[in-house]
């Protein structure tokens, strides 16, 4: 409220300086449409029967989520882990919200709990699923948010360490989801073993590198040094009570024993209001920011890799995520058409090639031909010309002897006149 | 105790709330202040810190304020200098500044069409734009579908407000002013002004925007609406939609009136005040471009106009929500459906084009077959001409050998003859040559 109030002022202020543009007033715009449309949050809690998870969510937000009409799961005896989820619909200050609280009974109550992490992986990844097809499809409409915003761990305050169950079930769930780890029971604890636990508690998470939620840095020096604190504090040690009891003159919610009231919003008692002003008052856009930008993006980056990198042979370079599949699709069709041009030119050159061979050839062969033509053209002129040569021949001589044979026979002829002459043949 | 709701127009909400998933969210009442009422200025917050974004696209003709107009509404001096008449297109520029305000910083884009209405033939003039904006709608959808993508710091380039500028002519739209509205109605939040406002005289005002709003009605543009579903802006937003067109004038010069420098445009008969509502509707355009409805022409530029164009553009790949069975489709399965899809049509193809290299080969075998068989031909058909020439040599030869033989017959005959007569007639002869001689 009170940044809100510290802007609403800013601006009016600013309104009254000469040249005011306005677009100051973007923040109330925001502020006007968040309002309209109303907030969702999906809170999930994890643990062991009987470590107070139900009590803890009644005294976060201060209903009785679990009542006689919808009982709460620790009711319920179960054999497997279930995956429960309950929404509820609060208003407060004009502002609306839709809480889904995500229980998990059953959980680490088994002799065997191996593989009990696996329901609660499966939910978280089929929420991550469905708000995925939803932002896939062609029309899309209203996407509600289901995805898990934010996952309340709870560690039984044994005061030694965390179990192998702990170690195992974070390391599972912190690439998919928010992890805040909470020590349950806070109350059965001195400070100065709670102080030990906590201490021990982070030197595990660290060394089996666990990435629980964290707070971001603020711009504000102030607001960085209470941040600070509140990571000092981590994990956080809680107390939940559905009874208001009074202490001294004080209507307090808390735990009564005969030495005295564990109250649960008594910051010396325990770290519930440090949890309650995170969780809800300050960080809660946070969680689905950080639920939203990191731990969806993975979920959707490796789900898309495994559809586009279907069926093409492990080789591919995996580095191509920064397209999207379409785009992938894409490329690997003009890398085909690449390859298939190239294919169609080889094949070209080939046939090319083979048929100028088949041309040369026949060319070759109608050379020879061309050739062997000539030359028996050439040898049929010859024996043309050398049989024009001999009739030639031949009519010359013929006409020689043919002449002489005349000039003989004219001679014969006049011997045989004079001859006639002298005989007197002729007068 | 217990604490209700203090907004009372929470019911559709409700309803949605009831909508999500098919289970009911039940109401249940809060004890004491849990502190999610913060949710609102947590949201505030984180915006506040990551900075706004808006994009304004100015179209209109050359000549009719846009840059002034925009050096007015933010009350600096945006670089460019005035544009001549010679363009030869319609162009788009677009430039980007940084403001702040309080401690609110926005990102600033105005976009100019340069050119606009300069051209002889205007059948072309919208298309530039309409590209523009599909451009950056395609940019965000890209995106949008990368595998490893960062929507949240993406700088988003959609056009968010479009202002129409109409030329001051007192009269009507001119048909390029509707042909391009109704392109682009469809794509972005038109907010359509009459500029250069100081020319029309007030009754001539209220004729021209009546005669604007039908024909844009007429002609079937939508134009963007102030959202009247938020009652606490409900009342002034549909007070404004009744004032649209906003006749405005700009004006980077001031002069004082009174004490104070206002921003005016001074005339031999009076003084044209920006600011003041009774001479233009610019209080009006600021108050709602600006400090009341930015934040809502963004929504509605991310969640009407971007998505028309990415389900167009989806469908257009080929798409499906469900499929023949009416069967939603997972992502993952259409997906592989494309992806198979697209696998056989590039077998297909590759096999088209063995097919086709297979007939290529199989067409120019028979062609070169072909050829061999005609060049065999050719050459039979000269073989046999030669043969006959030869035939007929022959045949000359041997008449020539015929008549050799006649004629050596003849000859031998004749010599025969002769010698014999020479024998006969060489007694004679010698007697004759005796008798000379005695």
């Amino acid at each position: 409220h009170s940044v809100h109030f510290k802007l609403l002022i800013g601006v009016f202020q600013q309104r009254n300086l000469e040249g005011y543009v306005g677009f100051a007033n973007l923040p109330n715009q925001v502020y006007r449409k968040s309002v309209k449309r109303g907030f969702e949050f999906t809170l999930m809690v994890v643990g062991e029967s009987g470590l107070g998870k139900s009590t803890l969510i009644n005294s976060l937000f201060l209903t009785d989520l679990y009542s006689k009409e919808y009982p709460g799961p620790s009711q319920r005896i179960k054999k497997t882990v279930q995956v429960e989820q309950s929404k509820v619909l609060v208003k407060e200050g004009g502002v609306q919200l839709t809480l889904t609280i995500v229980d998990t009974p059953g959980f680490g109550d088994a002799v065997d709990n191996s593989n009990c992490w696996q329901p609660v992986i499966n939910y978280i990844d089929s929420k991550c699923e469905d708000f995925l097809n939803a932002e896939s499809r062609v029309n899309r409409r209203q996407m509600p948010d289901n995805r898990v915003h934010c996952c309340l761990y709870f560690i039984a305050p044994s005061g030694h360490g965390l179990k192998p169950l702990d170690i195992e079930f974070m390391k599972r769930l912190h690439d998919k989801v928010n992890i805040i780890p909470l020590i349950a029971k806070a109350d059965t604890m001195t400070p100065e073993e709670c102080q030990h636990f906590k201490k021990q508690i982070m030197k595990e998470i660290q060394e089996h590198k666990i990435k629980i939620y964290e707070f971001p840095d603020t711009e504000e020096d102030e607001d960085n040094k209470l941040i600070r604190k509140i990571k000092e504090r981590m994990p956080l040690a809680v107390v939940g009570s559905n009874v208001v009891v009074e202490v001294n003159g004080r209507k307090v919610r808390g735990r009564q024993y005969p030495w005295g009231v564990a109250e649960v919003e008594n910051g010396e008692h325990c770290d519930f209001t440090v949890l309650r002003n995170m969780l809800i008052r300050t960080h809660m856009q946070d969680l689905k920011d950080v639920t939203n930008n990191v731990h969806y993006e993975n979920y959707r980056s490796r789900k898309l890799a495994a559809v586009t990198c279907n069926g093409v042979d492990g080789t591919k370079n995996k580095g191509q995520l920064t397209k999207s599949p379409l785009a992938q699709m894409e490329e690997e069709r003009r890398e085909h058409v690449m390859k298939m041009k190239k294919m169609e030119s080889e094949m070209e050159q080939v046939f090319e090639m083979k048929v100028k061979e088949k041309k040369q050839k026949l060319k070759d062969s109608e050379a020879e031909l061309e050739r062997r033509h000539e030359q028996m053209k050439r040898n049929l002129e010859a024996q043309y010309k050398e049989l024009e040569e001999k009739r030639r021949q031949f009519e010359e001589e013929k006409v020689n002897w043919e002449a002489q044979q005349r000039l003989l026979e004219q001679q014969k002829l006049d011997v045989t006149m004079e001859k006639n002459k002298k005989k007197g043949k002729i007068f | 105790f217990h604490r209700e709701a203090k907004f009372q127009s929470s019911r559709h909400l409700c309803d949605s709330a009831f909508d999500s998933q098919g289970e009911g969210a039940r109401s249940v009442p809060l004890s004491g202040h849990v502190g999610f009422d913060s949710m609102p200025d947590q949201l505030v917050n984180k915006s506040v810190n990551h900075g706004f974004c808006f994009n304004i696209l100015c179209v209109g003709e050359t000549g009719l304020g846009k840059s002034t107009l925009m050096d007015t509404l933010f009350n600096t001096k945006f670089e460019g200098e005035p544009m001549q008449h010679s363009q030869p297109g319609v162009q788009l520029r677009s430039s980007t500044y940084e403001l702040q305000e309080s401690n609110v910083r926005l990102k600033l884009t105005i976009v100019n069409t340069i050119g606009f209405g300069d051209q002889i033939n205007k059948e072309d003039s919208y298309k530039p734009i309409v590209e523009f904006i599909d451009t950056q709608f395609e940019a965000y959808l890209q995106e949008e579908l990368k595998i490893k993508r960062t929507l949240h710091s993406y700088h988003d380039s959609r056009v968010h407000a479009c202002l129409y500028f109409i030329a001051p002519t007192g009269h009507s739209l001119k048909s390029l002013d509707l042909v391009t509205m109704k392109k682009l109605d469809s794509k972005v939040n038109i907010i359509p002004i009459i500029a250069k406002s100081d020319a029309i005289s007030k009754s001539e005002l209220a004729k021209f925007k009546i005669k604007i709003t039908s024909e844009l009605v007429s002609n079937g543009v939508q134009i963007y609406q102030f959202p009247t579903d938020d009652e606490t802006v409900a009342e002034i937003n549909s007070n404004m939609n009744g004032h649209l067109p906003f006749a405005v004038v700009g004006s980077t010069e001031e002069v004082k009136i009174g004490n104070k420098m206002v921003k005016a445009r001074q005339y031999p008969w009076g003084t044209v005040q920006v600011e003041n509502e009774n001479h233009c509707d610019f209080v009006k355009l600021r108050e709602m471009l600006i400090r009341v409805n930015m934040e809502d022409l963004r929504e509605q530029t991310h969640t009407r106009h971007y998505e028309l164009y990415r389900r167009c553009k989806l469908e257009e790949m080929g798409f499906k929500d469900t499929d023949p069975d009416s069967k939603p489709f997972s992502l993952q399965e259409t997906y592989e459906a494309k992806r198979n899809e697209f696998m056989g049509e590039l077998q297909k193809k590759e096999e088209e084009m063995r097919q086709m290299f297979v007939q290529r080969v199989k067409e120019k075998e028979a062609e070169l077959k072909e050829a061999e068989k005609e060049l065999h031909e050719k050459f039979d058909r000269l073989k046999k001409l030669h043969q006959e020439e030869k035939k007929k040599l022959e045949d000359k030869k041997k008449a020539l050998d015929d008549e050799l033989n006649i004629f050596k017959q003849k000859k031998t005959a004749a010599e025969l003859l002769q010698s014999q007569a020479q024998q006969a007639g060489g007694s004679t002869t010698l007697k004759r040559d005796k008798e000379r001689k005695k």
